[in-house]
């Protein structure tokens, strides 16, 4: 369609992607991927499950006062907060450091040996 | 208790309708301005690729700061301080749903999707597919979410100016989202896809900035302390359940359960937001999508911040009893609290960035509407791809037209309803029709196509008859029509049946599917997805 961003990029014919699947780099780049990113959202979903069933069914718990008017409830709402502020910032460390170097090298090889953009994209 | 409060507490719609000029001044003023920003950042749209995903020209913060404006609509400001002034603690449920939701979009789904660099999500989905029933399955949903999406602006937009020209009678109401409607496909038609994201950078820098004043306006009364801006909601309401979970939700086990189906539907949605999906793609490298998922997360996470404190303020300065007689209802919470706090000049200015944000999140829907019909069913469909990119252009451009006139006839039907609520149903049907096809087919190499549709079909179908059979469309006074009874399923949100089956469906048609996939096509996209190859703009050349 004529509309490529990077038209000196050329098809992706010559590459067999599986063969690159198979490699160990690409291995482990898919392995340090998972490896981080599964726990961590199966952790944070059931922090933020856990949460919501204590609002719908612990009301007398999460109704505890604090400090001042401060309860539970409002507390466990507002870590919430901190926490998905903290896994994104972990996962940003992570990705730049672990998962970064390995693509970029696997990306400029193949970009070497001529792919571009899927062939519908263009 | 210490009070530090001394505002004249009774505001009405009669002291607002003085102030009208005013607010009809600021608003054509900010309107004109933002329509000029987007001629200006319009005249080099040429190709698909400037249209759709404006030529990948922008960076992370700027994309970010366009995403937290995409996300940020009527449903955040006006629903959800609405939500908290008068169901209080369990209000702020919205706020944590939308907020944690993204740690799916960073972690899952938004570097993968965009580094495949395709430009729809029917793009991506039917990569490894087969192509035609994977995208025509696709475009459906994204037509279903955003018109669902767009209801609830319409219902916003409504509110909003009821309130601020003491519209309320439904003849004006509906001339009003007619008014709406034209302004927004003019945006679209003229922008496109560049000229949409600044106006969103610029208006989530005016929301936030509003917000954030408001907040500390707020605080300020109450001597910058949380625990008496609490204690002083708590008095004003006259209910000190206000502060306890339970006040809308803990009513029955019915409305226990619906509690669990929303919060599961507020943190699957929006990884699955065509609209959101659709701004990964306007950034030059991968790096720059994390970044600009992490800017939103730190944006959004402060903007709900501020309307947990918006609305408690509300509460306390107002009043809930107040704030559900008023034109608009719970929706007008948050104007309303600009008008305690700043007379005339900070409702006007304040309406006027809710109005622009309602205007640009219709913007943005409305054109992931467009390209996915002109680009998924019409140029890859109907057309086979013996199409030019004009040509796709023009068909995006029509069905901006079309979409309009649609989003308007809905919004006069779905007014006097919570935004927060209404769009929590655009996520319900979200998270149910794309969600399990999306992980599924950039985590699980057996994925077939046959699951695909059976996942797509099934969640979509699911939600939406578990909608129109449940309290929000009959059976109560507030439902959209409240004459009938055929209100069976018990639940507002279909989330807790609804996404559960469509992931069983994403699993069982895969298994019973006797064909399989291109398993080097399954290679490509997993190569592409985790290394983004190709699809980088030439930085590193």
């Amino acid at each position: 369609m004529g509309n490529d961003p990077n038209p000196d990029a050329g098809t992706a014919a010559a590459v067999d992607f599986q063969v690159v699947q198979d490699s160990p780099e690409f291995t482990e780049l898919r392995k340090r991927h998972r490896s981080f990113v599964f726990p961590m959202a199966v952790a944070f979903l059931l922090w933020y499950f856990a949460y919501v069933l204590l609002a719908d069914y612990a009301h007398d718990f999460m109704s505890t006062k604090l400090w001042g008017n401060i309860n539970v409830g409002l507390l466990l709402g507002l870590l919430q907060f901190v926490s998905t502020f903290a896994i994104t910032t972990w996962y940003v460390r992570y990705a730049n450091k672990k998962l970064d170097p390995i693509a970029t090298d696997i990306r400029h090889s193949l970009e070497d040996e001529g792919v571009g953009l899927p062939e519908d994209t263009k | 208790m210490r009070h530090a409060v001394n505002i004249p507490l009774a505001v009405t719609a009669e002291d607002i309708k003085d102030s009208t000029w005013i607010n009809i001044l600021i608003f054509a003023l900010f309107v004109g301005v933002t329509l000029v920003v987007v001629l200006r950042a319009s005249r080099n749209n040429k190709t698909a690729a400037d249209y759709y995903a404006a030529g990948r020209s922008f960076s992370g913060g700027q994309n970010g700061t366009a995403i937290a404006g995409d996300y940020l609509s009527a449903a955040s400001f006006l629903g959800i301080c609405g939500a908290i002034a008068i169901n209080g603690y369990d209000g702020f449920l919205y706020s944590i749903g939308f907020l944690v939701a993204w740690l799916v979009a960073l972690l899952l789904v938004a570097e993968l999707l965009r580094n495949t660099g395709k430009f729809t999500m029917a793009d991506v989905l039917s990569f490894r597919l087969r192509q035609r029933p994977v995208r025509i399955a696709a475009a459906i949903t994204t037509l279903a979410v955003c018109f669902f999406y767009l209801l609830a602006q319409m219902a916003g937009a409504g509110a909003l100016v009821s309130l601020l020209i003491g519209i309320d009678s439904r003849l004006g109401q509906s001339l009003v989202i007619t008014v709406v409607g034209a302004l927004m496909i003019l945006y679209v038609l003229v922008g496109g896809m560049k000229g949409t994201t600044w106006v969103q950078i610029i208006k989530a820098c005016l929301l936030i900035a509003g917000a954030f004043i408001m907040t500390v306006w707020v605080l300020a009364l109450h001597g910058f302390n949380l625990s008496e801006l609490l204690g002083a909601a708590v008095e004003t309401a006259g209910n000190p359940q206000l502060l306890n979970p339970g006040l809308q939700y803990g009513v029955s086990e019915a409305s226990k359960l619906d509690f669990i189906s929303l919060a599961l539907a507020l943190v699957l949605g929006t990884a699955a937001l065509p609209h959101v999906l659709m701004r990964f793609y306007t950034v030059p490298t991968a790096k720059e999508a994390r970044r600009s998922v992490v800017w939103a997360i730190w944006l959004i996470g402060a903007f709900y911040l501020f309307t947990l404190v918006l609305g408690y303020g509300a509460a306390a300065l107002i009043g809930p009893e107040a704030i559900k007689s008023a034109p608009g209802g719970v929706n007008s919470a948050a104007p309303l609290l600009a008008f305690a706090l700043g007379g005339p000049v900070l409702l006007g200015l304040i309406s006027a960035v809710a109005f622009a944000t309602i205007l640009a999140v219709v913007a943005g829907l409305t054109i992931t509407a467009a390209a996915s019909f002109a680009h998924d069913i019409y140029a890859n469909v109907v057309r086979k791809g013996q199409v030019d990119s004009a040509g796709e252009v023009k068909v995006a451009r029509r069905t901006v037209v079309v979409i309009g006139v649609v989003s308007i006839l809905g919004g006069i039907g779905a007014q006097g309803q919570n935004v927060a609520f209404l769009v929590a149903l655009a996520f319900a049907v979200a998270a149910s029709a794309n969600l399990p096809t999306i992980v599924y087919s950039l985590f699980w190499k057996r994925f077939t196509t046959q699951g695909a549709v059976w996942s797509m079909y099934g969640g979509l179908g699911a939600a939406i008859v578990l909608i129109v059979f449940s309290p929000v469309v009959s059976g109560k006074e507030t439902s959209m029509i409240p004459s009938a009874d055929f209100a069976i399923f018990g639940l507002n949100n279909p989330g807790i049946v609804s996404i559960p089956l469509a992931f069983f469906l994403g699993w069982l048609g895969t298994v019973l599917d006797k064909n399989r996939e291109d398993a080097s096509k399954q290679a490509e996209m997993e190569v592409r997805s985790l290394t983004g190859v190709g699809a980088e703009k030439a930085v590193d050349h």
